[in-house]
């Protein structure tokens, strides 16, 4: 065929575990299967091409195709299976793009004010080919670091560009290494940390999933620094794809000597290995991580000594989080000035948080430390759904805190976040609204952390226990006078003396939302009224008149016979036999069930 | 099973595996993990039985009973959280008549999971239906699921 | 040398004491439920928790090494506060039921809730209650009192080699128990029993057989085999009501079940008290020294009449060294032959 189009032709379709979740795999077999159809085939594998890509961040908006026609691309999004067909026609064909199901504004708004570092190359890569990532310099930096390098020069470099752990703590890296560096041992080892627990945190499984190579590569750097010839990827049996792709990765990255017996003719050796994790959210804490991997219980000892002297098998035993890592190949190559020209005097450097919640864009997103939080919430994440007011933003997880809406203007990076009562964390950023409780919030974060206390230490098993069922009780209305002040008191026990990070900062949602929130919890207990309209036990249902046509629905599905109603008229709710369920309201298709 | 155990001892010791990769496989090869297994490769590779309790029911993953044919896992998700997935479970604990503290069916049909964060949280709140994720689910989708699973899908 | 301060007290220990063994070398106390001497430290209960001049939060002193020059204070009041609410805690998921528990009196966790005076329990809750009983012949396992101290599981692994039992489950839920929940089968030598710091484990032939208080303990060797151990009758009405054993004794406070639990024979209304003869079948009680004429006139005409090499004689484990070599000698000099055996040589 003559259509000038096949000369230069590149269709990404993001693949994601929100892409595949929105249809990706179909979208792209029938972009394949279409293509071909139309006779372009014979063309496809030289001059164009369909690409998976991993994930671009903007996953609500899935699923997301860039279609790169002689070097103009255009990004569609919400692309389903059937609207397949029209793009090939009037765009790859006829060359005039649809407009209509183009990104909008907030899509271009979504990733100008971002920085990306690790990301950078997550969305436009072929995260299954390694030659995708060499041919943007992948693996460059580990040669130079192996072959031209000295580790002294290799830890000089991560020192000064002061990138620090990105996994919670903020330890710096370099000053890490440095040290299992120092450690005589006739073995030693580099973990990725990639049990990424956090409830509405899912940095490392995209960077995963779109760069394994960079992750691989800055575990090799890392290795060769410490001098450890053995590495393990703990990571989540909960994503599969990022396991799949890692795997995969690996074994591209061997039969390229990037891996294995003497990389690059160097004579340094060092491999890789996977280890599943097996659902357990302590095990992101290093000690437990390191018990898991040797095939044990996950539970934490205490440090010291710490793993960089005693770690796996009792060697010195280097812990970095995959964001870390994925960050090394980058300031290899650039520099360390150049990552040290972004951020804070002490936070230097991007951060990648997971932007979730009541937010119009959510996604992953990568922006420099010192960030106003204003700045990510209305910029980058376009405001509030439905034009809600925002209340708070919750980062670092169940170890993190509430940041309420007025203190909107701190920047964000560690020693700010740390001011407020909250943690930068692992970088989960989830926005709430007006309809969002703060007790529930509170209680939801508890129910997680209590849930996964692995049970060793008293505060930890017991503490939080108690904590999440005086929260309980306060949101079931049935709190007591003093329980404010009972929750900060045993808080801060649990906070001084529990053994390992998990019990350290389990209470801090509690804690940052007694600060910027009591007066939600003092309605809970005094009017026992949950102002948000969340906390089912202190709602009342009723049925709004004017609304309500009399189908019945809600009167079906109640469990508890508390509706009663003819046909066609106006039902009625028995507030003593209703136990609260909240199916009619769930049920109405007319709004016209009241909860308040 | 004595056969199969065999074979996933080889692996094991092939793969320099650990006591958690060893129920990994055995639950792989089951669906969950059968006391006699666990007796065999404590006497096999001389490890305590109770250590394989200990480590089989402090992670979530392993399961110690038979589960059903369908499972459904709901992300219980800080993001899936404040979109509502507590009364998506809800809702289908009452589709799938399981009494509180019960996850699988009377006729072993529907075995109804939570998990922590899949990490999908933009497409909240995601369900996953036997290992295919759902996002921006509703109780009213989830139903029509269930529906399919039950009676097979429906000619298009 | 390390030299520190506890206490303002200067200390000095060899490098590489912990924190709780300085202060105890000092003879400075320190609560603790979960650390035993002579098991890994573990870190669980929290409550030998000092501060640390320069760290800004507590360390458990079970764990922390000492350093040079290292100011500890092992009881100022946000230390004692805390500790107080871990008491709390550990005691809102307990039965309290002290009046009945055969513990009360030599328990642990009773006598620090003494200390602290907690009375008065600012946490309610929900507390682990287990049905059915562990059916095993030796052991009475109540789990509702169980602290998850972890001790029975380390003593079962590190010093018995067993690992009868491990912790199962997590966080709240979290339960010492064999696998599957089975009733307890092992060698039953009752190590957990001696370490358990509540009411958890006891022995279940000493059930209701007395308090603490109204036991007189006598120090003895077990008479069980030619290992000695050294043990402690615990004795209420001169009646024996349990064994243990004293972790500064020769066996370092281990037992084995026998020595543990089989003691019951002591006081058995079966136990032979005098001498039996045996005539046409029968036996008849007869003096001692009757029977030892019988016996010397018997093995006599043997020795006459079929030579020495007629006769062997058989020792017994329960006999000490001394009395084995007495009977061997007696064996090879009196009776004159090498018939001499011994019951242990299997």
């Amino acid at each position: 065929m003559r259509d000038p189009v096949k000369s230069n032709l590149t269709i990404r379709v993001c693949m994601g575990t929100g892409g595949i979740a929105a249809g990706g795999v179909e979208v792209m077999a029938v972009f394949a299967d279409r293509l071909a159809g139309r006779g372009i085939r014979a063309d496809i594998r030289k001059h164009c091409s369909i690409h998976k890509v991993g994930c671009r961040g903007l996953c609500a908006k899935d699923v997301l195709v860039d279609v790169i026609l002689n070097g103009d691309k255009t990004t569609y999004q919400f692309i389903k299976p059937d609207m397949v067909e029209r793009i090939i026609e009037e765009h790859v064909v006829g060359g005039n793009p649809v407009l209509e199901w183009a990104v909008g504004e907030d899509y271009h708004q979504f990733h100008d004010k971002q920085v990306k570092v690790v990301l950078s190359d997550c969305g436009n890569i072929n995260p299954e080919e390694i030659d995708s990532y060499i041919s943007v310099g992948g693996y460059n930096a580990l040669e130079r670091v192996i072959k031209k390098m000295t580790p002294a020069e290799t830890i000089a470099l991560i020192k000064k560009s002061g990138l620090r752990g990105r996994g919670g703590a903020g330890f710096p890296t370099g000053v890490k290494w440095e040290i299992c560096r120092s450690v005589e041992a006739s073995r030693k080892y580099i973990i990725c940390n990639a049990d990424e627990g956090d409830p509405g945190a899912f940095m490392d499984r995209s960077v995963i999933e779109g760069n394994p190579h960079a992750v691989i590569e800055g575990m090799t750097v890392g290795a060769s620094a410490i001098g450890a010839d053995k590495g393990y990827v703990y990571i989540r049996a909960e994503y599969p794809l990022a396991v799949e792709r890692l795997k995969n990765a690996l074994k591209q990255a061997r039969e390229r000597s990037f891996l294995g017996k003497n990389i690059l003719g160097s004579g340094f050796s060092f491999d890789i290995r996977i280890k599943l994790g097996a659902g357990a959210f302590v095990c992101g804490e290093e000690t437990a991580l390191i018990a898991s991997i040797e095939g044990l219980r996950g539970m934490p000892r205490a440090k010291p000594p710490f793993p960089v002297h005693k770690g796996l098998w009792g060697q010195p035993t280097v812990i970095n989080n995959v964001e870390t890592l994925a960050n090394i190949p980058y300031i290899i190559r650039n520099g360390a000035e150049w990552y040290a020209s972004y951020g804070t005097e002490k936070s230097k450097g991007t951060k990648v948080f997971a932007l979730t919640g009541k937010i119009r864009n959510s996604g992953l997103i990568e922006v420099p430390m010192g960030i106003p939080l204003r700045e990510i919430i209305y910029d980058i994440g376009g405001g509030i759904e439905n034009n809600r007011k925002i209340k708070a933003v919750q980062t670092g997880g169940p170890s993190g805190g509430c940041i309420p809406a007025e203190l909107l203007d701190i920047t964000v990076d560690f020693e700010s976040l740390a001011r407020v009562g909250s943690i930068v964390g692992s970088g989960g950023m989830v926005v709430l609204d007006e309809t969002d409780c703060m007790v529930n919030i509170a209680k939801f974060f508890l129910q997680f952390t209590q849930s996964e206390s692995c049970g060793k230490c008293v505060p930890c098993r017991i503490g939080t226990k108690r904590l999440l069922e005086i929260l309980e009780r306060v949101t079931e209305g049935k709190g007591r006078l003093g329980d404010i002040e009972l929750l900060e008191s045993l808080a801060n026990d649990i906070k001084a003396t529990s053994l390992c990070g998990l019990g350290q900062t389990a209470p801090n949602p509690v804690l940052s939302t007694i600060k910027y929130f009591r007066d939600e919890f003092e309605a809970h207990i005094t009017k026992k009224k949950c102002p948000a309209g969340v906390c089912r036990d202190l709602l009342s249902f009723v049925v709004l008149k004017d609304f309500c046509k009399g189908c019945g629905a809600c009167k079906r599905v109640c469990p508890a016979g508390a509706v009663t109603g003819e046909r066609k008229q106006v039902h009625v709710i028995d507030p003593e036999v209703c136990v609260k369920c909240g199916a009619c309201y769930d049920a109405c298709k007319f709004k016209a069930i009241g909860k308040g | 099973m004595e056969k199969i155990l065999e074979k996933i001892y080889q692996a094991f010791i092939d793969n320099e595996g650990n006591i958690i990769s060893l129920l990994q496989d055995i639950q792989d090869e089951f669906g969950y993990i059968p006391e006699p297994s666990v007796y065999w490769f404590s006497k096999r590779l001389d490890v305590p039985a109770s250590r394989f309790f200990g480590i089989t029911t402090f992670y979530a993953q392993f399961h110690l009973a038979p589960r059903g044919k369908n499972i459904i896992t709901t992300c219980c998700g800080t993001a899936c959280h404040v979109k509502g997935s507590e009364r998506l479970i809800t809702g289908l604990a009452r589709e799938l008549d399981l009494a509180e503290g019960e996850h699988t069916t009377d006729d072993r049909e529907f075995t109804i999971e939570k998990v922590n964060c899949v990490g999908a949280c933009s497409i909240a709140p995601v369900v996953i239906i036997n290992n295919k994720i759902f996002g921006k689910m509703s109780s009213d989708s989830l139903t029509k699921e269930v529906k399919n699973l039950r009676e097979g899908p429906r000619e298009k | 040398m390390i030299h520190l301060t506890i206490n303002g007290l200067p200390v000095s220990v060899p490098e590489g004491t912990t924190i709780l063994d300085a202060a105890r070398s000092a003879d400075i106390p320190i609560p603790t439920l979960c650390h035993h001497p002579k098991l890994t430290p573990y870190g669980g209960c929290r409550l030998c928790i000092v501060e640390v001049k320069g760290i800004n939060r507590p360390v458990t002193s079970c764990t922390t090494p000492v350093a040079a020059d290292m100011e500890v204070a092992t009881t100022t009041p946000a230390i004692e506060g805390m500790r107080k609410t871990i008491l709390e805690l550990i005691l809102s998921d307990h039965p309290n039921d002290c009046m009945v528990c055969e513990k009360a009196g030599d328990c642990a966790l009773q006598e620090l809730a003494y200390f602290y005076g907690v009375r008065e329990n600012r946490f309610d809750g929900e507390r682990r209650c287990y049905a059915g009983k562990d059916r095993n012949p030796f052991i009475d396992r109540d789990m509702e009192k169980c602290i998850l101290c972890g001790k029975c599981v380390r003593v079962c692994e590190e010093v018995q080699g067993v690992g009868a039992i491990d912790i199962a489950y997590r966080g709240f839920n979290a339960k010492i128990c064999p696998p599957f929940e089975k009733d307890l089968s092992c060698e039953f030598c009752g190590q957990c029993v001696s370490v358990c710091p509540t009411g958890a484990l006891t022995g279940k032939a000493w059930t209701q057989r007395g308090r603490q208080k109204d036991i007189k303990e006598v120090d003895t060797i077990c008479p069980y085999c030619g290992c000695g151990c050294g043990i402690t009758l615990h004795v209420r009405r001169n009646e024996i009501v349990r064994v243990s054993s004293r972790e500064e004794t020769i066996n370092e406070g281990w037992l084995c079940p026998k020595g543990r639990f089989g003691y019951t024979f002591v006081n058995s209304p079966e136990r032979l008290h005098v001498p039996l003869i045996k005539e046409k079948g029968v036996f008849r009680e007869a003096g001692w020294d009757e029977a030892m004429s019988l016996i010397v006139s018997k093995l006599g005409k043997i020795k006459k009449k079929y030579g020495p090499d007629a006769i062997g004689g058989l020792a017994s484990a329960r006999c000490t060294n001394e009395e084995n070599y007495l009977f061997q000698k007696f064996m090879r000099a009196v009776i004159g032959t090498n018939n001499i055996d011994h019951c242990a040589r299997l």
